[in-house]
């Protein structure tokens, strides 16, 4: 009897803690492992594989779904909506991209922004799938939490060239 | 002298209590705020939806429908369901749609109803899903902005719990028939 109240208030715990964990989550903030090299340098700039990076996603962000050039944020994948890519915002709505691999610009639409790597080889990206809804995005990497000397703010920084002024 | 100590001492419990009282309260407070979010973001959540673009299935204002989490989340759902869609145009917005093709169908649609019967056939693009309006006269869908990728979907509607005269499930039951689709998982671009 005792050893089944003591398990009992131990599950209980356990869900509570669940429920708070799963909450601060979704609404205000989650760790999150970057894979691939599509980001590097900016994050896993070594190709040590055992030395993933990991980032605090912040989800202030999606109350209004405002960002900035040069914000990197995490979406699901317009072609697959389990998977989770994490990419820099290149272009919001309105501004006018040069394509990567051909001479054309196109213009992004409402609701949409444009993403790339920070690695030019990465191939899942923007070039590759369009401009993505930013009702995909799931939060913005603001930090660097894990390795602890790689830790500090990730920066927003804005490539050269890729606007095309209107 | 020795009243007085006690009545110190009855003092400070009562502090006490007063205090660890407000710290429980303010946990199950956390805890059911807690809990609700959870329940509305991965089991259940009720929407009013509103707007002429699902007549006649919902009416214009005042239905209050239930909506479930899990089949978006699980993969499961299909042609002729209701669902929740986040805009593509409009991210803080969510929108109310019928669910017309999956990835791979060919839809057609009527591209101006009401201006000419002109149709139109594409194939939904691997990844997207194609949603449209119950009234297709008064309806910004797919056919406006295209296929929208599956990760905008939020939530299938499965009862309608108010007016209580129409209480009931919302199934996959649209008059017309969905017959445009070839199901030959077309490989799509």
């Amino acid at each position: 009897m005792g050893t089944q109240n003591i398990m009992w208030n131990y599950s209980k715990r356990i869900f509570t803690f669940g429920l708070i964990g799963i909450t601060i989550s979704d609404r205000y903030a989650s760790v999150a492992a970057v894979r691939g090299s599509s980001m590097s340098p900016t994050f896993n700039s070594s190709s040590d594989t055992l030395l993933d990076d990991y980032v605090l996603v912040e989800k202030f962000c999606l109350e209004k779904y405002k960002f900035s050039h040069g914000d990197v944020v995490v979406f699901s994948s317009p072609q697959n909506h389990k998977e989770r890519h994490i990419k820099r915002i290149i272009g919001l709505p309105g501004d006018w991209v040069g394509l990567r691999h051909s001479s054309d610009v196109i213009k992004i639409p409402q609701g949409h922004c444009w993403v790339e790597g920070d690695n030019p080889s990465s191939s899942m990206d923007s070039n590759s799938f369009g401009p993505v809804p930013l009702g995909l995005v799931q939060g913005r990497a603001s930090h660097i939490v894990w390795p602890p000397q790689r830790l500090g703010a990730v920066e927003r920084k804005v490539p050269e060239g890729r606007l095309s002024s209107s | 002298m020795a009243f007085r100590k006690v009545r110190d001492f009855l003092y400070v419990m009562r502090e006490k209590n007063i205090v660890r009282e407000g710290m429980e309260m303010a946990f199950l407070t956390l805890k059911v705020f807690c809990g609700l979010h959870v329940a509305n973001k991965y089991l259940f959540t009720i929407v009013l939806p509103y707007g002429p673009s699902m007549l006649p299935t919902l009416s214009l204002n005042g239905d209050l429908i239930l909506a479930e989490r899990v089949s978006t989340r699980l993969g499961s759902v299909d042609r002729g369901d209701i669902v929740l869609v986040r805009s593509p145009l409009h991210p803080t917005v969510v929108v109310t749609k019928r669910l017309i093709g999956l990835e791979g169908d060919s839809v057609s649609y009527v591209v101006e109803p009401g201006k000419s019967d002109r149709t139109d056939t594409t194939v939904v693009p691997k990844g997207h899903v194609w949603v449209e309006g119950d009234n297709i006269y008064a309806s910004r869908d797919s056919r406006n902005f295209g296929p929208v990728p599956y990760g905008l979907l939020e939530g299938k509607f499965i009862w309608r719990i108010w007016p209580p005269k129409d209480f009931g499930s919302l199934g996959p039951n649209k008059t017309e028939p969905i017959s445009d689709k070839d199901l030959s998982s077309t490989e799509a671009i």
